[in-house]
């Protein structure tokens, strides 16, 4: 009864090092997924700031769906905090991330875009190698999309 | 089917799992480097040592065997955090000094976690200097924009 009470022994020894080495594995590949998942949220959720509210079907194309509904949500976050700082309008966070140092800017077209209105109700033509002078309010969004590309005098 | 004493090869998050300091099922070898002969060639120069040669995550590989019982950690402990200490100061001097130039040779001999450091330091220093030619104003396309560059990105009639 000795030795078969060292024989269970060793069996279950065994079993353990099987159970735990099995349960290493498992939350090794648990870790890797979470990091891989983890860093394509952060890289969805800098595209808001860096990119805009709106995201090129090339992008959303590569998304899954809980993905987008993730962005759907930070948006709606982010635009809920907005419209509760800065008074009664709100403040636009995503503007003006670099400090602004005049109201109009010079910029010149990096592809064709099309008509583009500002405020006062005219348009301007936005054709590759086009060249204006703007309100840099209402080309930011499209300096960060790459269509427009801001030109230091 | 493993006989008691055999000698293995495994990563490190299976070690770790696998230890127990009460149970015993593993017991690991220390990398040389973090052995008692290498530890006195960190303790006379470390600035010589290429560490990125040596594994390239000294730091953090050896933080991590801290957590297998060995009676050296004390030792093992105290020449990784000396290492940093004496390399520290070079490599933050350096990385606040190349400016605009080729890096690759002060960067080879560096370990990752060095290596992030020094990028650190260039970056403030290329920000730096961006901001004194006045051009920290500028707005710039974002960075996925820049990467697609080449592909197809018009899809913008929303």
């Amino acid at each position: 009864s000795c030795s078969s009470r060292s024989e269970a022994k060793s069996g279950r020894t065994d079993l353990i090092f099987l159970i735990r080495f099995r349960h290493c594995c498992l939350l090794r590949n648990q870790r890797c997924i979470l990091a891989y998942l983890y860093d394509r949220l952060l890289r969805i959720r800098a595209l808001r700031w860096e990119y805009g509210s709106i995201l090129p079907n090339t992008i959303q194309f590569h998304m899954s769906a809980e993905e987008v509904e993730w962005f759907n949500q930070y948006k709606k976050s982010l635009a809920t905090y907005m419209r509760s700082v800065g008074g009664e309008e709100g403040l636009d966070l995503t503007q003006d991330i670099k400090p602004p140092k005049s109201l109009y800017i010079e910029v010149r077209c990096l592809r064709d875009y099309g008509e583009f209105e500002i405020d006062d109700g005219t348009t301007v033509l936005l054709k590759k190698n086009s060249q204006h002078f703007l309100p840099r309010w209402k080309c930011e969004q499209l300096i960060r999309q790459g269509v427009l590309e801001h030109i230091l005098s | 089917s493993l006989v008691q004493g055999s000698k293995l090869e495994v990563p490190l998050w299976l070690a770790k799992g696998l230890h127990d300091s009460k149970r015993r099922i593993i017991s690991v070898e220390l990398p040389k480097i973090y052995k008692e002969a290498w530890r006195t060639v960190f303790s006379a120069d470390a600035n010589v040592v290429d560490l990125h040669k040596m594994g390239p995550y000294y730091y953090g590989f050896g933080s991590q065997l801290l957590n297998f019982d060995n009676p050296e950690n004390p030792d093992i402990a105290q020449t990784i955090l000396q290492t940093f200490i004496s390399r520290f100061r070079r490599i933050m001097d350096s990385s606040q000094n190349a400016y605009n130039e080729d890096t690759s040779a002060l960067v080879a001999r560096l370990d990752e976690l060095e290596r992030a450091l020094f990028r650190a330091g260039q970056k403030g220093l290329n920000d730096f200097q961006c901001w004194e030619k006045g051009q920290a104003s500028q707005i710039t396309a974002s960075s996925l924009v820049q990467n697609y560059g080449k592909r197809k990105f018009t899809d913008m009639d929303g």
